[in-house]
């Protein structure tokens, strides 16, 4: 009996040996431990056993039950764990195959720079306000301090649509209309971005184009505290490197007026052909808010000041992205779009 | 405007060359553009006398010239037609250099070598005429360097004025702020000069009519007059400003102009009636030919230079062609008068001439500087011999200069600059601009120089100081006070989310001119009625292609596909956020945010999933998501078979809670065909403003379900003309509470199923708050929906 039953674990271990998958592996169990398996057929034996030996040979039954289970087990997991080898080896697939991609459109240039100059203005507390596109001559011109038959208006020739209507040239219009619903309180600080006409059409003129306006009021703003707004806004814009030169100039709705020139971003002021080799880029014009276009629409000059300034989008674009057309902006290209 | 150097510097010592000076310039508001030296590359030309013209013996072309610099003969061999002996004129000798940097070499001209070539005025830099060779005055010293002589050793500053600087429009005037850059005195003297005994009274009469359009008006005589060319020196200064020489006289009167900034005319006084000069309003319908040789008519708001008997000039903008100088003019009457800028402007306007004059006249000139240019320029005619000056002057001066004065509050230029200039530096730059400063209890008076039109206020005055004081030296600081809330609208922020959504459905943003073609409107095929083509048509169009403003983006849209497709971008998706224009009887038009949609072609595909068609129902899905991402679920798509732009049967409404807020539809083939695009396209346009103003949206959670759904499916046989929102009603009218969710997941048509038939197959999602669903309670719901599906739509539960 004993021996019988080390001879059954000897060769249950041995065969363990032989078998490769967890199919042949569950037959082995059940023909030595299944119901009518090897061990129960032993096990049978016992009741022609002495009484004072079955103790001991059911312990040792018991003892090669146990390793043949054991052996099993391990037998078991080591082939699922092979199994699962064998599997993840199969699985490889090639990961520079492209990937299921959604097909992405693209926002158009101009949108995207007008709107990182909303969002640096944004950020120094600045509100967005739009205007209406087709303007009256009061709000573009005469409340901007431009009265009818000024040689100023010949600075930007104007798409008519009657005597009193037409196409803004400028967002500065919005100056006035704000101003007639805040005054006479204070802080006011807006960016009025938008689409504004000019009748001119060649290599450097659209005859649509957009700017972005922005004015501040308040007591005791000043000329510096346009130099420090414009400076800050330039570093953000272009680089923290970007130096600011202000140029005296006239508008007729700013004084004292200033066009103002970054260093050039291409060469950083070393001169190169995109600046004409002078080392600046013009990129805006601006100015402390003319006293009788505060007093028109309602504020005491003599108790608020304000400075304002109007960049175009096209030209700050382009000098970001190195466009070198303009005309690129409204012919919708695919081929230029999708670059943005 | 063009600026000479040279000339420049007869007015002020300037102790910077030139391009420190343009740099100056400009930091002080006279932008430079840029510096010209037109003489840069010539060298080594000389004064040259011909001593002989002799025929070449093989040319008959060409002569032979034997030229004398004073020290020696040279044997030219020259083609130009207006070689003389006893003319002085330029010899470019060998090893010379010319205009363009050619260097001059010997050359055998037929035969005869030639050691130089005499010069026109182009191979010298001065102009473009090649006419003949130039030939400088008879009094002119041989064997000397042509560059100072012709200028050549000039450099020109080409200024972009300000329109508020027309002072600045003369030498004078650019000297002036050349002194108050480096502080240094204007060198101005009085014009002097011999007159002769004969006096100008009894001999010329002025009487200004309006003294509202000409406030002043001086008159000057010089008779004995010789016409010919001006002196080189003249001629030369002329050409240099950009301004042709004519003869001596009108070469005078624009000298004078481009150095003080005041108009000269110059009347033939034989051709004025009486010497009598009227200034008056111009009769309406009134003709004259002017000095270009045009008829102008003109109304009664236009100043002119009349006689007794008829005009003579367009004051402040043309002469006329009758009292004009010519080579037989004995003596002349010289006008320098004082016109009202903003008649000149509409006049030079209204009849489309411009000239040097009126472009001053309109910006204002020097009241007080009329006398002296009279004078200056009877000096410069008695200087060159041309004539001999008339004793005394006319001067009607009916509403004479009253100086302006202005009060400049130190604080305040420190205040509105924020900067600290000391009053003393103030006076100091108000002092170098001529405004004279006065200090009077703790303020400056200053007064204004009649030639500073532009200076009103404290706020110019403020300007001066700050642009003199250097706008570079004024600090950057940032605005001090309340704050302010830097945050975008409610609005403004869905605007941004539809942009960045559209994009990442695959649509690339478009922007297109607001005007189009009113031809657009017929591609379209609107009728005639359509509100759609009533738009705001602009006075003055750059063209008729660009002429209306747009009442819908479709038209931009189309052009862009069409565009694209001919440069074989045959695929393409876009979306356009713009205004359309409305006209109204409001003041201003309306207008209105819109969104528009154009697809045509395939999306991209991969080898994971195959390419789209773009079609409506491709289109359709952005919109939805879009209207979703917005929290609009109220949306509904309602069939429209009367939008002629569109295809009858492939054309919905956009409904937002039963109010159209749109169209979404495949393009009418013959709208196709009239924009040349010979694929289909599905568009859709949008009132924008209707979806971002929609709300508000309030989210609000809902409890997570506690019970398992069940889901079964469902497919219906139904005739094709009973839509798809009809089925899915009576659907969920009969699921009742227990219905969760209705998705449809298969359309078929075709074999196995009848003609006009088709199949629709959708899972169906049950579930109850409180409790699991039986079986039996699903099947009692499904059995209602296929009952009330049959009873009410005539459709079949397909595989029975």
């Amino acid at each position: 009996m004993h021996e019988k039953l080390q001879k059954m674990a000897e060769e249950a271990a041995s065969r363990l040996l032989e078998i490769n998958n967890l199919q042949d592996l569950e037959e082995l169990r059940i023909k030595y431990l299944g119901k009518k398996g090897a061990l129960t057929q032993v096990l049978r034996g016992m009741a022609d056993l002495p009484a004072e030996e079955r103790p001991r040979v059911g312990r040792l039954a018991n003892e090669v039950k146990k390793r043949i289970e054991d052996a099993i087990t391990a037998r078991a997991d080591e082939l699922k764990e092979r199994q699962k080898e064998e599997r993840l080896q199969r699985e490889h697939i090639d990961v520079t195959l492209p990937g299921d991609r959604q097909n992405l459109g693209h926002i158009h240039p101009l949108s995207q720079i007008r709107r990182e100059i909303e969002d640096i203005f944004l950020g120094l507390g600045y509100q967005v306000v739009e205007g209406p596109e087709v303007e009256s001559d009061y709000y573009n011109f005469q409340a901007l301090n431009f009265p009818k038959g000024h040689p100023a208006r010949d600075m930007q020739d104007t798409f008519l649509i009657n005597d009193d209507l037409l196409l803004r040239t400028h967002t500065s219009p919005v100056q006035v209309r704000t101003f007639e619903k805040t005054a006479p309180s204070v802080p006011v600080k807006i960016i009025a971005p938008g689409k504004v006409y000019r009748r001119d059409d060649d290599a450097t003129h659209s005859p649509m184009f957009t700017q972005v306006e922005g004015f501040a009021v308040d007591k005791r703003i000043t000329f510096a505290d346009l130099k420090g707004t414009l400076a800050a806004f330039a570093r953000k814009m272009f680089s923290p490197e970007t130096s600011v030169r202000f140029r005296p100039s006239y508008f007729p709705f700013t004084e004292p007026s200033a066009e103002v020139d970054i260093s050039c971003v291409i060469c950083s002021g070393k001169g190169c052909r995109v600046c004409s080799h002078t080392g600046w880029l013009e990129i805006l014009g601006a100015g402390m808010i003319h006293p009788r276009v505060l007093e028109v629409s309602g504020y005491d000059a003599e108790q608020v000041s304000g400075f304002a300034f109007g960049m175009g989008v096209e030209r700050i674009a382009m000098l970001k992205y190195g466009i070198n057309d303009l005309r690129l902006f409204f012919d919708n290209d695919m081929r230029f779009l999708t670059q943005f | 405007m063009r600026v000479s150097f040279n000339w420049l510097k007869e007015f002020v010592d300037i102790p910077v060359g030139p391009e420190e000076l343009a740099e100056k310039l400009t930091q002080v508001g006279l932008a430079v553009e840029g510096l010209e030296q037109p003489g840069k590359e010539v060298q080594g030309v000389v004064t040259a006398r011909i001593n002989e013209v002799k025929p070449h013996p093989n040319a008959d072309r060409l002569v032979i010239c034997i030229v004398t610099d004073g020290e020696q003969e040279y044997i030219i061999v020259t083609g130009a037609p207006n070689v003389e002996e006893g003319q002085i004129v330029p010899l470019a000798k060998v090893g010379a250099r010319l205009a363009g940097g050619i260097v001059l070499k010997k050359a055998k001209l037929r035969g005869v070598e030639s050691v130089g070539m005499l010069c026109a005025a182009d191979e010298l830099g001065i102009g473009e005429d090649h006419e003949g060779i130039l030939i400088l005055p008879p009094d002119t010293p041989i064997g000397q360097d042509v560059n100072p002589l012709l200028g050549l050793d000039d450099t020109i500053l080409e200024l972009d004025l300000t329109p508020n600087r027309g002072d600045c429009l003369s030498i004078i005037g650019v000297a002036r702020e050349v002194a108050a850059i480096f502080g240094s005195r204007l060198k101005s003297r009085c014009p002097a000069f011999p007159e002769i005994k004969d006096t100008i009274e009894g001999k010329v009469r002025v009487d200004i009519e309006d003294p509202n359009l000409c406030r002043r008006y001086v008159a000057r005589m010089v008779q004995d007059i010789k016409i010919g060319p001006s002196p080189i020196w003249m001629q030369t200064r002329l050409s240099s400003m950009g301004v042709r020489p004519i003869n001596n006289i009108v070469d005078v009167t624009n000298y004078v102009m481009l150095e003080l900034g005041q108009p000269l005319h110059a009347f033939d006084y034989s051709t004025i009636a009486g010497g009598h000069i009227i200034v008056r309003r111009a009769v309406n319908g009134e003709r004259i030919v002017t000095l270009d040789g045009k008829e102008r008519q003109l109304d009664s708001e236009m100043l002119v230079i009349a006689d007794e008997q008829k005009a003579v000039g367009i004051a402040g903008v043309m002469g006329g062609f009758n009292s004009e100088v010519t080579d037989n003019t004995t003596a002349i009457l010289l006008e320098s008068a004082f016109f009202d800028p903003a008649s000149i402007r509409r006049t030079s306007r209204l009849l489309g001439l411009r000239s040097e004059a009126s472009l001053r006249f309109e910006k204002g000139i020097d009241l007080e500087g009329c006398a002296r240019a009279a004078d200056r320029a009877a000096e410069l005619i008695h200087q060159i011999g041309g004539g001999k000056v008339v004793s005394a002057a006319i001067d009607e001066y009916p509403r004479v200069y009253t100086p302006k004065t202005i009060t400049v509050r130190p604080a305040r230029v420190n205040d509105i600059l924020g900067v600290t200039i000391s009053v003393d530096e103030m006076k100091g730059i108000l002092t170098r601009l001529n405004f004279n400063p006065r200090e009077d209890k703790g303020h400056l008076l200053v007064t204004v120089p009649s030639y500073r039109t532009d200076i009103d206020l404290e706020i110019d005055l403020i300007e001066e100081i700050a642009r003199l004081h250097g706008y570079n030296n004024v600090p950057d600081t940032l605005p001090f006070g309340a704050g302010t809330m830097g945050v975008r609208t409610d609005v403004q922020n869905k605007e941004k989310m539809v942009r960045e959504l559209l994009a990442s459905c695959g649509l690339n943003e478009v922007i297109t001119y607001s005007f189009i073609d009113p031809k657009m409107f017929d591609k379209l095929r609107l009728d005639e009625q359509d509100a759609l083509r009533n738009a705001v048509r602009l006075q003055n169009p750059l063209s008729e292609e660009q002429s209306v403003m747009r009442t819908l983006l479709l038209p931009g849209l189309l052009d862009v596909l069409a565009r694209n497709y001919y440069r074989r971008n045959t695929d393409v998706a876009v979306f356009e956020i713009g205004r359309i224009f409305i006209p109204s009887s409001d003041f201003l038009p309306e207008e209105h945010l819109s969104l528009g949609c154009a697809v045509m072609g395939q999306t991209d595909g991969g080898w994971k999933h195959a390419s789209r068609q773009r079609d409506f129902y491709y289109l359709k899905g952005i919109v939805e998501v879009l209207m979703m991402r917005l929290g609009i679920s109220q949306v509904s798509f309602v069939k429209d078979e009367n939008r002629t732009s569109y295809h009858p049967g492939r054309t919905a409404r956009v409904m937002i809670a039963g109010e159209e807020a749109g169209v979404i539809g495949e393009v009418h083939p013959d709208v196709l065909e009239a924009f040349d695009l010979p694929t289909r396209v599905v568009a859709c346009e949008i009132d924008l403003e209707k979806i971002l103003n929609y709300g508000p949206v309030k989210t609000r959670f809902q409890e997570l379900p506690r019970y398992p759904s069940v889901d079964r499916d469902l497919s219906l046989l139904v005739k094709k003309e009973i839509s798809c929102d009809e089925v899915t009603k009576v659907i969920w009218q009969s699921g009742k509470k227990l219905l969760r969710h209705v998705n449809l997941f298969d359309v078929y048509e075709g074999e196995q199923i009848p003609q006009d038939w088709r199949s629709l197959t959708f899972s169906l999602k049950f579930q109850a708050r409180d409790r699991t669903l039986t079986d039996e309670e699903v099947t009692k719901t499904m059995e209602r929906i296929v009952h009330n599906a049959t009873q009410q739509l005539g459709a079949q539960v397909r595989g029975k």
